[in-house]
């Protein structure tokens, strides 16, 4: 199963023709400013383009297609409704520069889902611009500089993050100018304050959390990282990705951080769509109000809304995108929540919970070594297969590759490092216990395999359109786009 | 009306091996005093049918205009099988694909993305997109401070035809890492002016960065200022239309080696405007600069059995690998812009993209021509792409007002970022405008001036 790369189909004079311009206009462009021979484009059918890109979409895994429990990723069912209805025609054709009397249905949609995401994170006021996890996370850091420096407090320049955080936390610290400080996890899963008291002081600009950790357990001495952090004067950041775990249940507010990202590609269900777009909104209390970046949706009277920007908030961190961020994505989150009301956000974080207890459980009766498994799970739960590659050379990406084969997608794999050979595993609310149960029996049924025939657990994808792919050769004789020639016969 | 399946007998036999009596106990780890019991700021849910009324009448109150404002983001004809297939579920709820041999699909696709990207812009390597423009002119500037190895410096010279927004997203982005932006300002064709940048001889700058075209509209002569910048051990920074790279000579054939950097908004190529996003930024540069490009890379290679397969390279450079050394934070992209854009591409193939971009040409020339026959309106410029500067003998604002009113959006009022242009209004009619859109817009701001006179 495979589909050549479309310029291999591409033959020279053949045409769309219903999506070219009928005749070619006369231009007055001098002709030193053009090109001299066409682009290398495909020369292809429409309906060449139609079966292509049909067939590379089935050569995918995805939520809609198989279970996807991607640990930290929150792969949840993304509803059919939330994508048509943002995808009304009027919503499509909205210039984003456009006056405001005439997007007053949108800014309405706007402000609303800025108020519902104050009602879930317990802050008081949001901006929407960031359009993925890590430009959220850029935002929240580049507001506690500014907090700092407007307070002439030029010193603090420590982004404080613990050894188990995702990628993004520390390469934002320096994006921003900041040196991440790394503070290790204790045994139990939780931060260790003494390491934590050992590292704040008059240089600590902060420190960046997520809650559940990427270990999949609740910080619980979080308000004393809290108290330890603001004492030294140091503010707190929460990296919202695992707030599917905790919605409706904890407001992150109360746990005592300033800022905060929501990745609405994750607990607000927009389509990860094999790579984004995301959306990173940022939340914060008052202290770093007056520093979010703009625009943001303003309400004036009873029901008109408006930009503000610059001029209303002359300590913004300023603009990170060229309008307002992934508006058409806000859209989906914001129809989402509706859907949802407060009730049902709780309920996604019971049973987001209660999926992954179970699975965590089945797991662990099943023999296989889970991580903290004393501990309650949070959404998300990890297993270490190190034992069974002691024991039989399989090791976590040989079980991955496997469970493609079974029909799952692998969960995240050899994050957080913390964990040898580990699994990180994140079933979220909308799947099923049976789909639970079979991907149990898929992970109870590879380790057989791995004691009895390891060389064929080794084998695996054998049922995916390619087998194990030459990464080593991939990186080393690099090939980054077609260099063939577009016309064969 | 949360999407969760579980029946009573679920529930109850996943407490039992969990070994608990219900749910609450799950949330037991969470110290008392922070449990909430409700969230009383979230409005009761809502049916499909009901929320589907809901947005049908706030949609209802957004339409009905014609626009021919550009300024960053462009309304062309997108066809039909481009969102089709790009809302495919096998492409919609996808992620990033870590697994490779179960993402072969968007791995080829993205293969297929960078190698159009390379034969738009003439440059040899491109990544799998960012966010946007504006954010990819940022990273641009920061990877050009990683790449030149020459000069150490972090400041950009940057042309006053690129977009404001762009450099003051760059300013707010890089600023933190001290990226620092020096104008070199424009001649009066509206062009950057090459005179200018003799007064920097002897100054160290990391990039010069040209917009093509420029915010403005018009076409640079990118070849002198290209060549003035590498003999200054400065590389150079393109930002270009890729519309408007159909027709136009791409930056990797400026002056004796080409620009360094292509990077630029992806929007126009299948992404509805949709009221700023979301948008996709390309970026695309020249080999030898590769390990210092940030985001995500597809690369072929062969499976086990030697047939190909595509996979993420280069992994090396990015934030789950290197963390704080990472050549950036990006995580995410914006995949499924792409996969649209990529449809996009193969449907009109390099001549449907040409007659695209020379109708939107034409169709501008044709809106500035009529308008520069009214009484005190003349064009600014004589050479331009899809956009006209448009100077007015009083102030825009009230004709735009006044455009509003027949609902047609009139353009970007240039005032505030171009002071110098005085009364100038920045227009562009596409591929998407008709004839007839153009003689209302000139109908209509005939009669407006003559209110205006009149008053």
């Amino acid at each position: 199963m495979s589909e050549p790369v479309i310029f291999e189909l591409s033959r020279a004079g053949r045409r769309a023709p219903t999506h070219a311009v009928a005749e070619v206009p006369a231009h007055t462009i001098p002709e030193a400013l053009l090109r001299d021979a066409p682009p290398v484009l495909p020369e292809v059918s429409e309906l060449q383009v139609v079966r292509h890109f049909t067939r590379l979409s089935q050569l995918n895994f995805s939520i809609d297609t198989e279970f996807y429990p991607l640990g930290s990723c929150t792969m949840k069912y993304n509803p059919k409704i939330c994508n048509r209805l943002a995808m009304l025609p009027e919503f499509l054709e909205r210039h984003p520069l456009g006056d405001v009397e005439r997007g007053q249905g949108f800014l309405e949609c706007m402000f609303e889902l800025q108020e519902m995401l104050k009602a879930v994170t317990g802050m008081t006021a949001i901006s929407l611009t960031p359009m993925a996890g890590a430009q959220g996370e850029f935002a929240g850091v580049a507001m506690i500089r500014a907090y700092h420096a407007a307070r002439q407090d030029h010193e603090r320049c420590e982004i404080i993050v613990p050894d188990a955080a995702h990628g993004t936390n520390p390469a934002t610290a320096t994006m921003c100018g900041c040196t991440a400080v790394e503070i290790p996890t204790g045994p139990d899963g939780d931060v260790d304050l003494d390491a934590l008291r050992r590292v704040v002081g008059p240089r600590t600009a902060g420190i960046m959390l997520t809650n559940p950790s990427t270990l999949g357990v609740f910080e619980r001495h979080i308000t004393e990282v809290a108290e330890i952090v603001h004492s030294a004067g140091g503010l707190l950041y929460y990296d919202g990705a695992n707030l599917n775990a905790i919605l409706g249940r904890v407001f992150p507010a109360d746990m005592g951080f300033d800022v905060i990202h929501v990745n609405l590609h994750k607990t607000f269900s927009t389509p990860h769509g094999g790579g984004g777009p995301g959306s990173g909104v940022v939340g914060v209390n008052d202290r770093l109000a007056a520093f979010l970046p703009v625009p943001i949706v303003g309400r004036t009277g009873a029901d008109r809304f408006v930009w503000l920007t610059e001029q209303d908030l002359p300590q913004s961190i300023g603009r990170l995108s060229a309008f307002m961020g992934n508006a058409g994505i806000l859209l989906r989150a914001y129809i989402y929540m509706r859907l949802l009301g407060g009730d049902g956000m709780r309920r996604v974080s019971e049973y987001a919970t209660l999926n992954a207890n179970y699975l965590m459980q089945q797991l662990v009766k099943a023999g296989f070594d889970v991580a903290f498994s004393e501990r309650r799970a949070s959404h998300e739960f990890i297993v270490s297969l190190k034992g069974i590659a002691g024991e039989t050379g399989i090791t976590a990406m040989d079980f991955a590759k496997a469970l493609l084969d079974r029909g799952f997608h692998a969960p995240t794999t050899y994050f957080p490092a913390l964990v040898a050979e580990c699994l990180l595993i994140e079933p979220t609310e909308t799947e099923t216990r049976q789909d639970l149960d079979a991907f149990a029996a898929a992970l109870i049924d590879i380790r057989d395999q791995a004691r009895t025939d390891p060389d064929e657990v080794r084998a695996a994808p054998r049922t995916m359109p390619v087998r194990r792919l030459d990464d080593v050769r991939a990186a080393r004789q690099l090939d980054l786009a077609w260099q063939g020639e577009p016309e064969s016969s | 009306m949360p999407y969760i399946p579980h029946t009573d007998d679920d529930v109850a036999a996943m407490l039992a091996v969990i070994g608990v009596d219900s749910t609450a106990e799950l949330f037991d780890e969470i110290p008392d005093g922070l449990l909430i019991d409700a969230l009383p700021g979230i409005p009761a849910a809502l049916t499909e049918a009901g929320i589907t009324r809901l947005m049908r009448a706030r949609a209802g109150r957004d339409g009905g205009a014609v626009s021919f404002l550009g300024a960053g983001a462009y309304e062309h004809y997108i066809p039909a099988a481009v969102w089709d297939i790009a809302n495919r579920g096998e492409f919609y709820s996808a992620y990033t694909p870590y697994q490779a041999e179960a993402s072969q699909g968007t791995l080829q696709l993205i293969y297929e993305f960078q190698t159009m990207m390379t034969g738009l812009t003439g440059l040899d390597v491109s990544n799998a997109s960012l966010y946007d423009g504006a954010s990819a002119f940022a990273e641009a500037c920061l990877m050009a401070v990683r790449a030149n190895r020459k000069s150490k410096s972090r400041r950009m010279l940057v042309s006053r035809g690129v977009n404001p927004v762009y450099r003051a997203v760059a300013r707010a982005i890089g600023g933190g890492q001290g990226i620092e932006l020096v104008e070199l300002p424009l001649d009066p064709a509206g062009r950057t002016d090459f005179d200018a940048l003799t007064k920097f001889d002897g100054e160290a700058f990391a990039a010069v960065c040209l917009a093509q075209p420029t915010f403005l509209g018009t076409i640079e002569e990118a070849d002198a200022i290209t060549d003035w910048a590498h003999a200054h051990d400065m590389l150079v920074i393109s930002i270009c239309n890729p519309t408007g790279l159909a027709l136009l000579r791409p930056p990797g054939e400026w002056g004796e080696t080409g620009a360094d950097i292509a990077c630029g908004e992806g929007q126009p190529l299948g992404i509805p405007v949709s009221s700023g996003g979301p948008y996709f930024g390309y970026m695309v540069c020249r080999k030898p600069l590769l390990r210092q490009m940030p985001g995500r890379i597809v690369g072929r290679t062969v499976d086990i059995e030697g047939r190909p397969g595509f996979t993420l390279t280069l992994q090396a450079r990015e934030q789950h690998i290197r963390r704080s050394k990472a050549t950036s934070n990006i995580c995410t992209n914006q995949g499924l812009m792409v996969t649209a854009a990529t449809i996009y591409l193969s449907l009109l193939g390099a001549e449907g993209l040409r007659r695209t971009a020379l109708q939107c040409h034409a169709n501008t020339n044709l809106l500035a021509g009529k308008l520069a026959q009214l009484e005190g309106v003349s064009v600014a410029f004589d050479t331009y792409f899809h956009e006209a500067v448009i100077r007015f003998d009083r102030p825009v604002a009230a004709l735009v007002d006044a455009l509003g009113e027949r609902g047609i959006l009139a353009g970007y009022d240039l005032s505030e970022h171009y002071p110098e242009l005085g009364n100038a209004l920045l227009v562009c009619a596409t591929d998407a405008r008709t004839h007839e859109d153009i003689d209302a817009y000139v109908a209509a701001t005939r009669s407006a001036l003559d209110r205006s006179q009149a008053a």
